[in-house]
């Protein structure tokens, strides 16, 4: 299993990481505000993450961590 | 113990970031910082930050910063160079900066061949003062100062950067890339590696373009942004090498 | 090297080099272009850089660059190149930059003429690029003192971290003087731990910023900045005086004008009226306490400002001498300059019966 760390105090919820992802396993936690009043991207099935980064890539603020186990 | 595919660089500043969702300077100031670390060069780089979004650059690197008056960062990177030729420089300007008010100190830090290296972010439009037109807004194009869309016959053409300073001799490097998918994200990297090496090396000026999104003041969203510059920016943008002095 | 005769662009061009600046950057403009040739011609004979930029706007930013990197950095113009300096000019004090800027003046305003003025005193002392902000601003009467002012200049301009202004004029960067080269005072320069020029990986990052988007940090900045600015006006005054002590009517003057007025002075004195004059050296920081003390005296009778502009100085002695004694104005303007003989008859005509 891979592990994708978001650090989601800093995400401002643009979705980049979402469109980018082709597991399509990210998406904006629509119940969730973070300190900035922004929904963070979350994980919602990272049993099938590939760890590809592509969502890191994307990422404009820079605030995704990916690790292969 | 599991391996890092990815994390932030060193050379980032452990700060948040002042853009706006989806403005895609927050992609091109990592790729600078990947480069900086994978160089090893953090300790003698020095940054010029511009006028406009980007003026906070001085906050979000790890390596001496300068902030410059608008469209002046050639001019100050070259002062900085002149007195320390071992230091890597780098100006990061947007359209305005490099294409408008700062034309001048453009075509002339490549027409000196100065070993600086340029981030040019070209996003079509003026992001900090609310959206106006830049010189490289496109025609047809709605902006705050174009609200019928540019026409060639009032506000003039577009200008297209890379085309224009691979005419000079002292230009070493010129590359558009965009940042509008992995791929080209990528691309982006690559291509500021190699300017930097080419700075590094003493050949001159390297200048990389990079077609960027300002979803805002586009009045699109993150997603469609990155789409509107495959779609109407890269028609009258082409992607691609306008000069290398490295090849052939 | 001993006296050797020199033109006053060339003589700062020189004390310059032996100040230790090994960076000047200028754009040609008359009347100051000997200044630039001498740079191009000796510079490379010790390792520094001439370099010609594309506009005056660039060169002072070439400037910024390399002071904010930590060298000595100078560039030299005149009236209308300055006017484009000043924004550039207001980065650097805003940015606590030390470097040096020469203005050998030329009548303005606009295009003007290209015969010495002394027209920029306002920009220089009051207005030189947005914000608050001042300049240390020179005024050489000599050849010699241009000299001994560069290196003023660049210590005094490192010492506090505020850009330097030596303030001449067509006639002094044209004309040819003996000039010693011996009498400089030439010290190492100050320390520069605030440059950005690669943190080399042993010190935290330096950034030389002039933005402060919180208010209360800008007037802090700001502030603090004007706490030095008053340590320069209690330390840093300069001025000379001649035949005051018995004077009636007391010459201010600076410059080229000066001596014009010394000229004059010593005419009225062979006749018997008592003149003196005041000649600030520094024009800011400004010898205000001097001039009131001269104003407090009961031999005081007058003040009679003349420089070359339609009176730009005169409310500063105004100011200084709280007013006490009258101001006079005699100047021309335009690249035309007074004879000693016009300024006695101005002497007399204040003075009336009494000279």
């Amino acid at each position: 299993m891979n592990k994708v760390t978001i650090n989601i105090d800093w995400c401002k919820g643009c979705g980049l990481c979402a469109e980018a992802c082709p597991k399509k396993i990210i998406s904006l936690a629509s119940d969730k505000l973070n300190k900035k009043g922004y929904h963070p991207a979350c994980i919602t099935d990272e049993e099938k993450c590939i760890a590809c980064a592509m969502c890191a890539v994307m990422c404009p603020e820079t605030v995704i961590k990916v690790e292969k186990l | 113990m599991g391996q890092i595919v990815f994390d932030r660089p060193k050379a980032l500043s452990d700060v948040q970031l002042t853009y706006c969702p989806g403005c895609t300077h927050g992609i091109v100031h990592r790729l600078i910082a990947q480069v900086i670390d994978e160089l090893e060069i953090e300790g003698r780089t020095v940054g010029i930050a511009p006028v406009g979004c980007s003026v906070f650059a001085y906050n979000f690197f790890d390596c001496d910063m300068i902030q410059a008056p608008h469209g002046r960062a050639p001019a100050v990177a070259t002062g900085v160079k002149r007195a320390h030729p071992n230091n890597v420089l780098f100006t990061y300007q947007g359209d305005g900066d490099l294409a408008a008010i700062g034309t001048a100190e453009t075509v002339h830090v490549g027409a000196r061949g100065e070993n600086i290296t340029t981030i040019f972010i070209n996003n079509a439009i003026y992001g900090m003062t609310g959206g106006q037109m830049a010189p490289t807004t496109l025609y047809k194009q709605v902006t705050m100062t174009t609200p019928y869309g540019r026409e060639k016959n009032i506000q003039g053409s577009p200008i297209k950067v890379c085309e224009m300073l691979a005419t000079l001799d002292g230009t070493a490097y010129a590359e558009r890339v965009a940042v509008d998918c992995v791929k080209n994200v990528n691309a982006t990297k690559k291509a500021i590696k190699k300017a930097f090496q080419i700075q590094m090396a003493g050949k001159g000026y390297s200048i990389v373009e990079v077609l960027s999104a300002c979803p805002t003041e586009w009045g699109k969203s993150p997603v469609e942004a990155l789409e509107w510059i495959r779609t109407d920016m890269m028609p009258f943008y082409p992607l691609g090498i306008y000069k290398d002095v490295t090849e052939g | 090297m001993g006296k050797v005769l020199m033109k006053g662009n060339e003589a700062v061009a020189e004390a310059g080099i032996r100040c230790g600046c090994r960076h000047y950057f200028g754009y040609p403009i008359t009347p100051q272009n000997e200044i630039s040739a001498y740079m191009a011609k000796n510079m490379p004979k010790v390792g520094g850089l001439c370099l010609q930029a594309e506009s005056e706007i660039a060169a002072i930013n070439m400037v910024l660059g390399a002071a904010a990197s930590g060298v000595r950095a100078m560039t030299s113009s005149s009236s209308p190149g300055i006017s484009l300096k000043s924004e550039g000019l207001s980065y650097i004090a805003g940015c606590d930059l030390p470097c040096l800027v020469v203005n050998v003046q030329r009548g303005g305003p606009g295009l003007g003429g290209i015969q010495a003025a002394q027209s920029d005193y306002y920009q220089a002392t009051k207005a030189m690029g947005h914000g608050d902000l001042r300049l240390l601003v020179y005024s050489p009467s000599t050849i010699q003192e241009i000299v001994t002012l560069t290196s003023k200049s660049f210590d005094t301009s490192e010492k506090y971290r505020v850009p330097a202004m030596i303030l001449t004029d067509g006639v002094i960067g044209q004309m040819m003087e003996a000039v010693d080269f011996d009498e400089m005072v030439i010290s190492t320069p100050a320390d520069k731990s605030w440059a950005s020029c690669g943190h080399g990986d042993q010190r935290k990052k330096n950034i030389i910023n002039s933005l402060y988007i919180e208010p209360e940090k800008l007037e802090a900045v700001v502030v603090a900045r004007f706490k030095r600015y008053a340590e320069i006006e209690k330390n840093e005054v300069m001025f000379e005086e001649y035949m005051t002590d018995d004077a009636e009517l007391i010459i201010v003057s600076y410059g080229i004008t000066a001596r014009i007025c010394k000229s004059a002075v010593n005419l009225a004195r062979k006749q018997n009226v008592k003149v003196g004059l005041f000649r600030p050296i520094s024009l800011w920081p400004y010898p205000s306490d001097a001039l009131l003390n001269l104003a407090k005296k009961d031999i005081t009778k007058h003040f009679l400002v003349s420089e070359l502009n339609m009176g730009q100085m005169v409310d500063d002695v105004k100011v200084s001498t709280h007013c006490l004694k009258p101001v006079s104005f005699y100047g021309r303007t335009g690249g035309m300059l007074p004879a000693p003989e016009e300024i006695l008859a101005e002497i007399k005509k204040i003075l009336g019966g009494k000279a």
